[in-house]
């Protein structure tokens, strides 16, 4: 059934790019748009809106790196600690739930230094790799995203993106412990 | 709020970086982290261009608009504020299904494509609306299908089952989606969040002296 499920998935996501390229342009020609005057005209904003994004993205990453070389998160891990033992949390795992929504290179980094300390298919290979799998980087969407249009008053975006990826990781628990047990 | 997790953010890198005696690390992580994002931004400069040439010819031949109407029934109730045959409806449909691809490299084109729109309708331009924050909570608890790069990984790691935590990552992200989404929708209303009226007068000035 998940092999099923995997091998469909696999094939949208290896035809979409290539059939969204050519249906596009093919059905704008049959409209008689100018495909490629439009392309052109369209492409041209690439450019601006990378370089609008840098100092957003400066910004939330530099002060993500310099917490991450702090060695702060440490001190998060100890003090909820308690708090996650008692709901079973492993604390192994803490780290990469802790780092999740501020860098998206360094869950990766954490998730694969756990699996290869506790195996991948551990309990905690499974749970730690469901996190990485689970959400987005919060912080780095919200940089790039809110950047690309100049926005800095961003109201109640980061509780809510922060409450949603304690959720994702609350609900990775719960069902890795009835899956993976 | 970005400036109290900025500030949150750097007092502790500072604070605990002096007393584990880190603080060479903490600086020379600002200016590889300040490398870094130029790194990131400027890579996206050649996809984001041919994303942002496709779906102008999308929009010229009226399919983005086609697109959007198709899902009119979530998108009324997801974005009230937005009109259901705006081009912003087509750019954050095609983001979302990119997302769910695992199709990452056209996902941030097409978002950012939809942020664009979506400030179109934005009476003040730097303040997010209610519609932008949704959208954002869509993506930052983004669902994907298939978590390629991390299955990556357990398969190098030499994993028994490295897609045994596709279903996992899948109910997860799908508890994390709909989270974001209440909870943006909640917070809207909270005196707290709301658009204050100072901020026209601030937006109107940016706007001028940009031009």
């Amino acid at each position: 059934m998940s092999e099923l499920f995997r091998t469909i998935i696999e094939h949208v996501s290896l035809y979409a790019i290539p059939v969204f390229l050519f249906l596009i342009p093919v059905l704008a020609f049959v409209k008689k748009v100018k495909i490629y005057e439009e392309f052109v005209e369209g492409a041209k904003e690439g450019f601006q809106v990378a370089v609008r994004i840098i100092p957003y993205l400066v910004a939330i990453l530099v002060a993500i790196g310099m917490f991450r070389a702090s060695g702060a998160m440490d001190v998060f891990v100890s003090i909820l600690s308690p708090f996650t033992d008692w709901i079973g949390f492993p604390a192994e795992v803490l780290p990469a739930a802790f780092m999740r929504p501020l860098s998206g290179s360094g869950t990766l980094g954490i998730v694969t230094e756990l699996m290869t300390t506790h195996g991948t298919d551990s309990f905690i290979g499974r749970f730690a790799s469901t996190i990485y799998g689970s959400t987005e980087t919060t912080f780095y969407v919200l940089a790039v995203y809110f950047g690309a249009v100049n926005i800095k008053k961003i109201r109640h975006a980061v509780p809510s993106g922060l409450i949603a990826d304690i959720a994702g990781i609350g609900a990775a628990l719960f069902i890795c412990r009835i899956v993976f047990g | 709020m970005l400036n109290y997790v900025w500030l949150f953010l750097m007092v502790c890198a500072l604070v605990f970086g002096a007393i584990n005696g880190k603080l060479k690390e903490v600086t020379e992580a600002a200016f590889q982290y300040a490398g870094i994002a130029v790194d990131i931004a400027l890579g996206l400069i050649g996809i984001m261009a041919l994303w942002l040439g496709i779906m102008r010819i999308g929009e010229k031949a009226g399919l983005i608009q086609l697109l959007a109407r198709a899902i009119r029934p979530i998108t009324r109730w997801l974005f009230p504020g937005v009109p259901s045959e705006h081009p912003a409806m087509g750019a954050m449909i095609l983001n979302i299904s990119a997302n769910w691809l695992g199709l990452g490299n056209a996902a941030t084109p097409f978002g950012i494509k939809a942020m664009e729109e979506l400030q179109k309708l934005n009476p003040y331009k730097d303040t997010a609306t209610d519609a932008m924050v949704v959208f954002l909570a869509l993506n930052t608890a983004s669902i994907t299908l298939i978590p390629a790069s991390i299955i990556a990984i357990r398969v190098k790691l030499g994993s028994a089952a490295p897609w045994e935590i596709i279903g996992t990552a899948i109910f997860a992200s799908t508890v994390a989606t709909i989270t974001a989404v209440t909870f943006a929708k909640l917070f809207q209303r909270l005196p707290v969040f709301r658009i204050k009226p100072a901020d026209t007068t601030a937006s109107s000035t940016e706007e001028e002296s940009r031009s």
